[in-house]
């Protein structure tokens, strides 16, 4: 959907692009993560052609991005808020028109929207009498409703209480169902990593890594795995990493260069293993791991 | 695919229209004006507050002139009173006040001159001040006339008032045009004052809007669908045909009002004012010279094609100004560092309006007329006197290039200004902005 190109960007202090090469699938939930001015929104904002790479080339399917593209594109940014004295209604519709929808197809859009979310009475206030979560709403239904291809979400969570979060989460996995790419940027790694299928981790300006989410998880696997037992249970030889005690019974976590065929089929002997699995290592894990080892890995 | 700028001009518009500041603000300006106008007419026809003046006029100068309808005097007998019975018998009494003249040694003027007293029960007023002044020093000049053996008869006989008629001579014969140097004056200043209101009222809140865009916040989701120069532009056209409507609905209006209380409500006021106002010119001169020469020797398609021309070409010049300003700034507060030097050009046009209306093809008015932030005002002033022609379109030209570079520049910084959040911006940042 999205391909990226030694995208560079220079700001007058600092570099905050440098030789950027992302691809980002078709049909995807694409996580754009980095710690706070890594330069994912200066990437963003490119996409969004608010501003212009300095040197490099964005296609957005297989054509450089044109200025017609942005219909094709919704964006909830960062820094987002709406006109505070003017009504809803009419500021939504503003918005879609602006995105390039007729009056009709943004009426008949919107109203279908602010039933779907229960938001039918919003219409005629002014956005200054809303409540915050009322207004998150509504910023959430301009980004969709020109029905874009492309849906980015600058820090979509922080700012939204956990109901809406939710209700956002829903309808975002609904319009990628229904087609949409979407693309969520963010530095707390572990809020998006549930919804994510795919990643790409920026520090710097510069990709450390990017691809499917399982394939990276898989590649950075470490040898950690996780025995649950129904009682507590002697792991002497392995290296323990941790034990503590669930609800479902005792877990007993082992780094092991190997996988730990015997102990497994020991312990299922025994009748006492209630879970085994392999413990792949969260983003946020791996991100830290690249930074501190300065570990780049080429595109998998 | 709509037309964003199109829309953006009619959110502006329309959003603005629709405030409750808007119709106040439209309804009570030409309230205003007209009460500007109608009020002296009003205060001139009301029933004068009479006043009775106690005089002792130990030297006998005054008597037995009796005053006015409005200033009677009433004599007291030096015989009887002196200054300190006077004043208490003024207390005791229903005047209103008293003056006091004294004879000092002999017969002198100069005396008398330096010592004239006068108590009022209230503050004297100015007016009753001037016309006990007035009427002393007629005396007093009378009086002095006489002691040099002249007759005042005679001086008042030989007391000769010129009026000059003035006339533009064109440059072929027969082309004489008579001056009216007083009615360009007062177009010119008009225009001028008019213009320097529209742009400053108006581009001030381009700035406010753009400033209310950013901390809004809602900027980028705007600026993600449109560019950010139609963004400005659209705010910059939307504001103005808020200004054009809104000056039309006062033109209308104050006018409107004017012409029902003039010939309505207080006729007879109006009739005074026009016949014998203190400052009205003398009606019988001007129609010696001829109040339509004096028109027609005006070129009003130039006058008004120019006001037409600088009040916009003005307004786009400073707007974009201001909305680079907003966009560089979070909050209102912040822009007085950045206020003065933009709008200083515009004060300078104004303050200098007179200099210029003394001499409107001296170098001071020409360079003035020239330079883009200056000339809108300068020109405007100078429009009526006839200037020539080349320097009209020069003036223009260079109003309307720099509108574009402006814009150009302006929009530059827009750009990085609107995005920029939580920066003390300098004028230093701003240039940098520029080579973004």
């Amino acid at each position: 959907m999205i391909t990226a190109k030694k995208v560079t960007k220079q700001y007058s202090q600092k570099l905050a692009l440098d030789g950027v090469d992302l691809n980002i699938p078709k049909g995807s939930i694409y996580g754009l993560l980095g710690p706070n001015g890594a330069g994912k929104t200066s990437f963003i904002r490119i996409m969004n052609q608010i501003t212009a790479p300095d040197s490099g080339e964005v296609l957005f399917g297989d054509q450089p991005l044109k200025p017609s593209d942005i219909s094709r594109i919704g964006y909830l940014p960062e820094e987002r808020g709406l006109y505070k004295k003017m009504k809803v209604g009419e500021q939504v519709l503003y918005l879609a028109k602006l995105k390039g929808l007729t009056a009709a197809e943004a009426k008949e859009r919107s109203k279908e929207w602010f039933k779907r979310l229960d938001m039918v009475s919003f219409w005629d206030k002014k956005v200054e009498d809303l409540s915050k979560g009322m207004a998150q709403k509504v910023q959430f239904v301009t980004t969709v409703l020109h029905e874009p291809e492309l849906l980015i979400f600058d820090e979509p969570f922080t700012g939204f209480d956990p109901i809406n979060t939710n209700l956002i989460k829903d309808e975002i996995k609904r319009l990628n169902a229904n087609g949409a790419t979407v693309i969520f940027s963010t530095h707390r790694m572990e809020s998006v990593e549930e919804i994510c299928n795919h990643i790409g981790l920026i520090n710097n300006g510069e990709v450390m890594i990017e691809g499917p989410l399982l394939d990276i998880r898989k590649q950075f696997k470490d040898g950690t795995y996780s025995f649950t037992t129904s009682q507590p249970t002697d792991f002497a030889g392995q290296e323990v990493v941790s034990t503590d005690e669930l609800h479902t019974g005792h877990r007993t976590i082992i780094k092991s260069a190997t996988y730990p065929k015997e102990l497994v089929s020991k312990l299922a002997d025994e009748g006492i293993l209630v879970g085994f699995e392999e413990v792949l290592p969260r983003v946020g894990e791996i991100f830290i791991d690249i930074v501190k080892n300065g570990t780049q890995i080429a595109e998998s | 695919m709509n037309n964003p700028i199109l829309l953006i001009i009619q959110r502006e518009f329309l959003t603005r229209i629709r405030k409750k500041t808007f119709l106040l603000i439209t309804i009570l300006a030409p309230l205003l004006f007209a009460a500007l106008m109608i009020v002296p007419g009003i205060l001139a026809s009301m029933p004068e507050d009479n006043k009775s003046i106690l005089v002792l006029d130990e030297p006998s100068l005054l008597m037995p002139e009796n005053g006015t309808e409005q200033y009677a005097l009433e004599y007291l007998n030096p015989g009887e009173f002196d200054l300190e019975s006077a004043k208490s018998h003024l207390r005791n009494s229903e005047f209103d006040a008293l003056l006091y003249i004294p004879s000092g040694e002999g017969w002198d003027p100069d005396f008398i001159k330096r010592n004239v007293l006068a108590y009022g029960k209230e503050d004297i007023s100015i007016d009753m001040q001037r016309f006990l002044e007035n009427q002393l020093e007629d005396k007093i000049n009378k009086q002095k006339l006489l002691e040099q053996g002249v007759d005042p008869e005679v001086v008042a006989q030989t007391k000769t008032q010129v009026s000059l008629k003035s006339f533009t001579l064109g440059e072929e014969e027969g082309q004489e045009e008579t001056s009216a140097t007083p009615l360009k004056m007062g177009l010119g200043y008009i225009a001028g004052m008019l213009i320097y209101f529209f742009i400053f009222f108006y581009s001030v809140q381009v700035m406010r809007g753009v400033i209310e865009e950013k901390t809004s916040r809602i900027v980028e989701v705007i600026i993600s669908s449109v560019r950010p120069y139609q963004l400005m532009l659209g705010k910059i056209l939307g504001i103005g045909l808020v200004g054009v409507v809104q000056f039309l609905i006062w033109i209308v209006l104050s006018t409107g009002i004017y012409f029902v209380v003039s010939q309505f409500v207080f006729p007879e006021a109006f009739a005074d004012q026009a016949a014998m106002g203190p400052n009205a010119p003398d009606l019988s001169e001007m129609e010696n010279v001829g109040v339509f020469d004096m028109i027609r020797s005006i070129n009003f398609p130039l006058v008004l094609g120019g006001f037409a021309f600088y009040f916009f070409a003005g307004y786009f010049l400073y707007s974009a100004l201001f909305a680079a300003l907003g966009s560089a700034i979070d909050q209102e507060a912040d822009s007085q560092q950045f206020m003065l030097p933009v709008t200083a050009p515009m004060i300078i046009a104004i303050v200098t309006a007179m200099n210029v209306i003394q001499e409107p093809n001296g170098p001071l008015a020409f360079w003035m007329s020239m330079i883009p932030l200056t000339s809108p005002i300068t020109m405007m002033i100078r429009l009526p006197f006839g200037i020539p022609i080349w320097q009209v379109f020069l003036s223009g030209a260079i109003l309307v290039g720099s509108f574009f570079a402006v814009v150009g520049l302006a929009g530059k910084i827009y750009r990085v200004g609107i995005l920029m959040y939580g920066k003390k911006v300098t004028w230093k940042e701003l240039y940098k902005w520029l080579k973004y």
